[in-house]
Formats: C-alpha cells, sequence, structure tokens
C-alpha cells in the first residue's frame, strides 16, 4: 500500500484544516493571540500542544506584536515556528513584519483575511494582507480548505528554502468557518517531503555571531539585495515544491490557476475563495456561449509576472475583481496585474472591480453583473464599484 | 600633532573585546562586562534598540564573545521567551538567555512585552542597564528619568517633575522568583545577585545603575563615583525581592544629603539652584527608603543595626 493510501479524510473548517497543516509540519515554537476569525486556529493548536498531539511550546503572549516577535526569535534559534493573525492584529505586527525579512526568519503566519476597524467588523476583506505587500514577507492566496492545508505545508518547505518568511491567507469565515472535505495526509509521507528544520545563520553557542546587528550604508544595501534575490528565486522553488507536492500528494498548485481559459476572450481575474463564485459564475456564462475564464491569483509575493504575462496577453479584455482597496489608487491586485502587464505583447485593456468590502456578499450574479459590465465599457477604469449605494 | 597608538589585547577572561562603540565611562559597558564573567559563554543576549544596539558594533563586528540577538525596540522579553521556547524545544537547558535592554525598552515601550513574559513566569534574566533617559536618539526623558533631572524634553526651565516610575514594585506584583537592584559601583553586589539569578528558574529581574557620562553632563571619569553616591544618597538603594514578598536590603547606605550625588552631575543644576525643589527631593528620597527599609523589615522580622542611622526618625 502506497504512503498516501493512508491519508484521512475528514470535514474540517479552514482553520482546523490550517491546525493539522501546522502539525503535520511539526512546528515547534507556537505563539498567537486570539482574534476574530483566527482565534479557533490557536484553540486547536493549544489542544494539540496540550494533549501531546503535536510536540511544541504554545507561547500565551500578551498581543500579536509579541506573538510575532517570539516566533522570529524562536525561528532563529533554530526551531520551527508558526504564527496566526487577522486584520488589528496583522497591522499591529507590522514593524516586525519588516523585521523577519531582514532577519531572514522563516517563519510561516497564517492570515486570516478580516476588514479593518473602524467601523468594527469581522468579515472578509484582503486589504489587512494586501496592506503588508512590501514587507517582504512571501503571500499565498486560498480557495479551500484542502488547499489551506496544503499551503500551510507548502509554505514552511518554500521559506525554509529561501530563508524569507510566508503568510498563507484565507478568508475570513468563507473558508476560516466552513466546513469542507480535505485530506489529511500521513505523517511520514510530509516527512518526506518536509524535511526537519535548519537555519544556517541560528544561534550558535560555538560560533557566537550578532544576528541583526546594525549596518551602515557600505553594508545595509546588499541586505537587502539579497532579499529581493531570494524573492526571485522564491518563484523557482514555488514552482519546485508544487510540482514535487503534485507528485507526492497528488494536487497540483501553481502561482496562478487558470481555469476555462483556453479559447477565453475575456478573462476574470481575482484571489481567495471568490474564485470558486467566479468560476460558477463562468462555468454559466459559458453555457450561453460567453467566451470567458477565470484567473486565480494564488502566490502574491513574489508576483508572478511572466505566468500572469503568458495568461492575460493577447485576450480581448480582463476585470480584475478585488476584494480590497488602496485608497487614492485602486483595488491592489487590479495597480499588480497592470504593472505586470505593462511592457507585455498584446496587452489587453484591464478593469478594475471593487466588490464585496468588509465581507459583503459577492454572488454568482455580481460576478456576470461585472463581466457584462466590463463586455460592454470602451474605456478601462481603475475603480468600478460593484454593490455598492450611492 | 602626534599620534599615539596604544594596542589593546583582548583579555582571555574577559568575554567583552575592546573596540566596542561606548563612549568613555559608559555605565551600561562594565555592567555588561560584570555580568558576562558570571554568565561566561553559555549565554545569548538579546538587545532590543537602544544605545546597546550600537556598543556592540556594527555588522560584520562585534565585541561579545556570545551570540547576540538585536530585536526590535519593545520585544527584549518576548525575543527572549522565543528564543527560551527554542533552546528548551531543542534540549539546551544549560544556557542562559538574557534579555539585556535599556530603561526606555524596560520602563516604557517594552512594558508591556515584559509584563506578559514575567507574569507568565518564562525562564529567562532580563537585565535592564539604566541611564535614566533615551540615550540612543540623544537624551529624552523616559518613565526612569528622576525627579528634577534635566534631558532635552525636560530642559532646565522645566525638568523633570514626576518621580521615577518604581520598576522594581512592579516586577513584584507580578510575583517573579526573583528581581533585584545593582550597580556597577558594587559589583561584588552586582555578581553576587547574578550568580543568585543563575540559580534559580523562572522570571528573574536585575535593575543595574548604569551612569552616561554624556547624558548626565558629567566627566568620564566619575561614571563609577557617582554610581555609589547615588546608591549613598539613598537615591538608588541596592536591594532584592524574591517572590514579590521578601524584600532584602543588601547594602546600608550611608545617608548622604542628595546633594552630593546631584552636584557631581550637570543634569540637576536646575534643581540645585532651587531649594524648595531640592528640599522636595530629598523628602521624596527619604519617603521611599523609608518605606523600603519597612518591608525589609516585615520580611525579616528585624532591622539591622546600621539601619537604624538611615532613616530620618525611628520608625
Ligand atoms: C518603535 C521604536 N520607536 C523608537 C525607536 C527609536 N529609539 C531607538 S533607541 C531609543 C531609546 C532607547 O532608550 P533606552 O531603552 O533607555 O536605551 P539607551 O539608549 O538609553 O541605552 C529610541 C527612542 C525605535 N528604535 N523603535
Ligand atoms: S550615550 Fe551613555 S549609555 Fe550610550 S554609549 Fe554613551 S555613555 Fe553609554
Ligand atoms: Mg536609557
Amino acid at each position: 500500500m502506497k504512503l498516501i493510501e493512508k491519508s484521512q479524510y475528514t470535514v474540517l473548517k479552514g482553520n482546523y484544516a490550517v491546525a493539522y497543516g501546522v502539525k503535520l509540519a511539526r512546528v515547534e515554537v507556537i505563539s498567537a493571540y486570539p482574534i476574530t476569525p483566527q482565534t479557533t486556529i490557536s484553540e486547536k493548536l493549544a489542544d494539540m500542544t496540550a494533549t501531546g498531539e503535536l510536540k511544541a511550546r504554545f507561547i500565551t503572549v500578551e498581543s500579536e506584536h509579541s506573538a510575532i516577535s517570539a516566533v522570529i526569535a524562536s525561528s532563529l534559534a533554530g526551531a520551527r515556528s508558526f504564527t496566526a493573525t487577522a486584520s488589528q492584529g496583522l497591522a499591529l505586527m507590522h514593524e516586525m513584519l519588516h523585521w523577519a525579512t531582514g532577519a531572514r526568519a522563516p517563519v510561516v503566519m497564517v492570515n486570516v483575511n478580516r476588514a479593518l476597524a473602524p467601523s468594527w467588523n469581522i468579515w472578509t476583506e484582503q486589504t489587512d494582507s494586501l496592506a503588508q505587500r512590501d514587507t517582504g514577507w512571501l503571500q499565498i492566496y486560498n480557495e479551500s480548505n484542502q488547499e489551506v492545508l496544503d499551503t500551510t505545508i507548502l509554505a514552511f518547505k518554500i521559506a525554509e528554502r529561501v530563508y524569507l518568511p510566508t503568510m498563507v491567507v484565507l478568508d475570513a469565515f468563507i473558508l476560516s468557518h466552513t466546513s469542507e472535505p480535505v485530506e489529511i495526509y500521513p505523517q511520514e509521507l510530509v516527512d518526506e517531503f518536509l524535511p526537519p528544520y535548519e537555519h544556517p545563520n541560528a544561534i550558535n553557542f560555538d560560533d557566537p555571531r550578532a544576528i541583526g546587528a546594525f549596518a551602515r550604508p557600505d553594508y545595509y544595501m546588499e541586505f537587502r539585495y539579497n532579499i529581493q534575490k531570494a524573492h526571485e528565486e522564491a518563484l523557482r522553488v514555488f514552482k519546485e515544491e508544487t510540482e514535487l507536492f503534485a507528485e507526492m500528494f497528488g494536487r497540483k498548485y501553481d502561482t496562478v490557476e487558470e481555469f476555462m481559459l483556453d479559447d477565453a476572450d475575456y478573462v476574470l481575474v481575482l484571489a481567495g475563495s471568490t474564485a470558486t463564485t467566479a468560476k460558477y459564475a463562468v462555468a454559466q456564462l459559458r453555457e450561453r456561449g460567453e467566451k470567458v475564464g477565470v484567473m486565480r491569483i494564488k502566490l502574491f509575493r513574489p508576483f508572478p509576472v511572466e505566468d500572469v504575462r503568458r495568461v492575460l496577453s493577447g485576450r480581448k479584455k480582463v476585470a480584475v475583481i478585488d476584494r480590497n482597496l488602496s485608497f487614492g489608487h485602486s483595488g491592489i491586485f487590479y495597480m499588480e496585474t497592470k504593472a505586470a502587464m505593462y511592457g507585455a505583447k498584446d496587452r489587453p485593456p484591464i478593469f478594475g472591480y471593487v466588490a464585496g468590502l468588509g465581507g459583503r456578499d459577492i454572488r454568482p450574479q455580481d460576478i456576470i453583473d461585472i463581466y457584462e459590465d466590463m463586455k460592454r465599457r470602451e474605456e478601462p477604469e481603475n475603480i468600478i464599484w460593484k454593490g455598492v449605494r450611492v | 600633532m602626534s599620534w599615539a597608538w596604544v594596542e589593546v589585547k583582548p583579555n582571555e577572561n574577559d568575554l567583552m573585546h575592546p573596540g566596542h562603540l561606548a563612549c568613555q565611562g559608559c555605565g551600561a559597558t562594565i555592567a555588561a562586562r560584570l555580568a558576562l564573567k558570571v554568565f561566561g559563554k553559555n549565554a545569548v543576549f538579546v538587545i532590543p534598540a537602544s544605545c546597546w544596539s550600537v556598543i556592540d558594533g556594527a555588522w560584520p563586528q562585534h565585541a561579545l564573545q556570545i551570540p547576540v540577538f538585536h530585536t526590535a525596540f519593545e520585544t527584549a522579553a518576548i525575543a527572549a521567551t522565543g528564543i527560551r521556547a527554542a533552546l528548551d524545544m531543542k534540549g539546551r537547558h544549560d544556557v542562559h538567555v538574557v534579555a539585556w535592554a535599556g530603561d526606555g525598552g524596560t520602563f516604557d515601550i517594552g512594558l508591556q512585552a515584559l509584563s506578559g513574559a514575567a507574569e507568565r513566569n518564562e525562564n529567562i534574566i532580563y537585565i535592564t542597564y539604566d541611564n535614566e533617559a533615551y540615550m540612543n536618539t540623544g537624551i529624552q526623558r523616559s518613565s526612569s528619568t528622576p525627579l528634577g533631572a534635566w534631558t532635552t524634553t525636560t530642559p532646565d526651565e522645566r525638568p523633570e517633575d514626576r518621580p521615577k516610575k518604581n520598576m522594581m514594585e512592579i516586577l513584584a506584583a507580578h510575583r517573579v522568583p526573583y528581581a533585584a537592584t545593582a550597580s556597577i559601583a558594587y559589583p561584588d553586589d552586582f555578581i553576587r545577585k547574578l550568580k543568585k539569578a543563575t540559580q534559580i528558574k523562572g522570571f528573574r529581574f536585575i535593575h543595574v545603575f548604569s551612569p552616561c557620562p554624556p547624558g548626565w553632563k558629567m566627566a568620564s571619569n566619575l561614571s563609577v563615583r557617582v554610581a555609589r553616591m547615588a546608591v549613598e544618597t539613598k537615591v538608588f538603594p541596592l536591594y532584592e525581592i524574591e517572590d514579590g514578598e521578601v524584600y532584602t536590603i543588601t547594602h546600608w547606605p550611608r545617608g548622604l544629603p542628595v546633594e552630593e550625588y546631584f552636584k557631581l552631575q550637570g543634569r540637576f543644576k536646575p534643581v540645585l539652584k532651587d531649594p524648595e525643589r531640592l528640599a522636595y527631593v530629598q523628602r521624596y528620597i527619604e519617603t521611599q527608603w523609608e518605606r523600603l527599609v519597612r518591608l525589609h523589615e516585615a520580611s525579616h522580622g528585624y532591622l539591622p543595626e546600621e539601619a537604624r542611622a538611615t532613616i530620618r526618625s525611628a520608625i
């Protein structure tokens, strides 16, 4: 019997899928602070560590700022380390997100996408994680609970190959608190995929170095150069590891997912669980003979410029649907997609739609409306609001 | 003009090598050198933003012969906690994880993480070297800045009008197994406390008084003398608190007038010129001292003979 046949099939909420991913990754230090809709991740991990199901130290800190600080430090002291948060918590961590990158701490963090206050709102929106775009973290967005579990495992593998912190992102409630069938792989197989963690510059008492020491202008820039190179490397590593993952676990992921795109003139671009809604709507549109498909962005940092160009070049029109907003400009996936397409051959006009902020529903009909609106329009616009009352 | 070169060879027994970047007479460096004599090579220093983020040296050099982990300003206690957790997972129970933070990083911005770590009784040693202001950023007040002191944000026209925050009481309120004050002018006392700390498990806190010549407006050869005067004037008493309950004064001061301490430093010039204010400061010091003596007496049931001389009136 092959190892993979020992998998357990179960039904899990997204947050528990995270916890099982963390367990399978044999994380050694965990620190997290309660915030809806992340809390059940830490509760589950607290259980697992309390019963010994997972051999790890769980540090019950007094803030998210401390949660991330703890795991950066433990990661550089040689332990595989994990934290999870959302929204306000992620915003509070901001300083340390830069720190994690600069210190080359390959911690993995799950962020459950939740809207930022005020007004208080616990529902899904991507602005929290996207606002951390320039902190140097890898960011991987997810569409299903299985993908969440898989990506949690993958994230450690990738992070630890390039020594960069990695954020795994899932939607509040739509994934975090919704049950879906999930395959939990046998530990031995995950162990084969993910070797024990080692960091070449971890604290070493036989070779006492200063980690994170101040650097004058004559050195600092090279550190930044190295981080950028690591991001470029991360793109290759992402491809390699998702290939290997597909071979070993039978599920194939890529930087972007292509759905009904072979002959598509029109493409809807988006990330996260809304992609499922978009696929459903596109399938209906296809029945009406519309030549439309979906490109789901999975890897946001490093941004897969080549793949985005390959998929979007030569199409008639592209609509990017953002469940997020960079005030004063546009949706963030929209601006990233546009920037990637600048200089590409056969660049289509790209339309920017903003929808579903603060967890407002994006229904199949909304997607169909957006598609029809794009088809009608001549000139692209940066922000076309969908579903706002004005 | 001629140059004189002095070749400084590191002392074999010293884990702090020459070539560090502190000012002459820096109390914080003396404190670290003493501490390392106790910890030896099996310690890691966790250093938040402070003078000490500079003192150890610019990459790729560093003066300490132990691993140093630099971290953000407010995170000394939690970074040390994270390192402890990792080392425990790796079975390295033989090493000390030492947070080494300034007063700003301890009394102010780092207080939250410190409180968390203290309350959870994390197995780390937290040492704050106290120079009574934000020195690294150019001498701004912190909540450790004492009554009457000048800093760049409490200028002579409006010197510090609040007493120094009592960190030891805050730690005692967390019921940590060990908290102690120490001074670079009393190395035996400091070293004894460090040794005691290494033999205890759980959260250990040492508050070491560390004069700063530029920040205190004094000559760099005065650091030890000034530190001694702070103790002998009862401005900075040497004591320890066990389990948040048992108070022990470890050195009975001579009880000199506070002026003797103030007049060595430029930062107290405005108070020295203001007799009313000076009297107020002296009264405040006496009350604090008497309070401490009462706590010592309550803990031990009696007072040693030398205690009597240090108190204004009989208790
Ligand atoms: C979040 C944050 N705010 C402000 C600073 C700037 N800063 C660096 S060191 C420092 C003062 C440190 O004071 P203290 O802890 O007393 O140490 P000292 O410099 O006196 O040794 C400040 C304000 C910083 N590095 N990080
Ligand atoms: S400014 Fe003060 S604390 Fe900082 S290095 Fe100089 S003497 Fe030491
Ligand atoms: Mg200071």
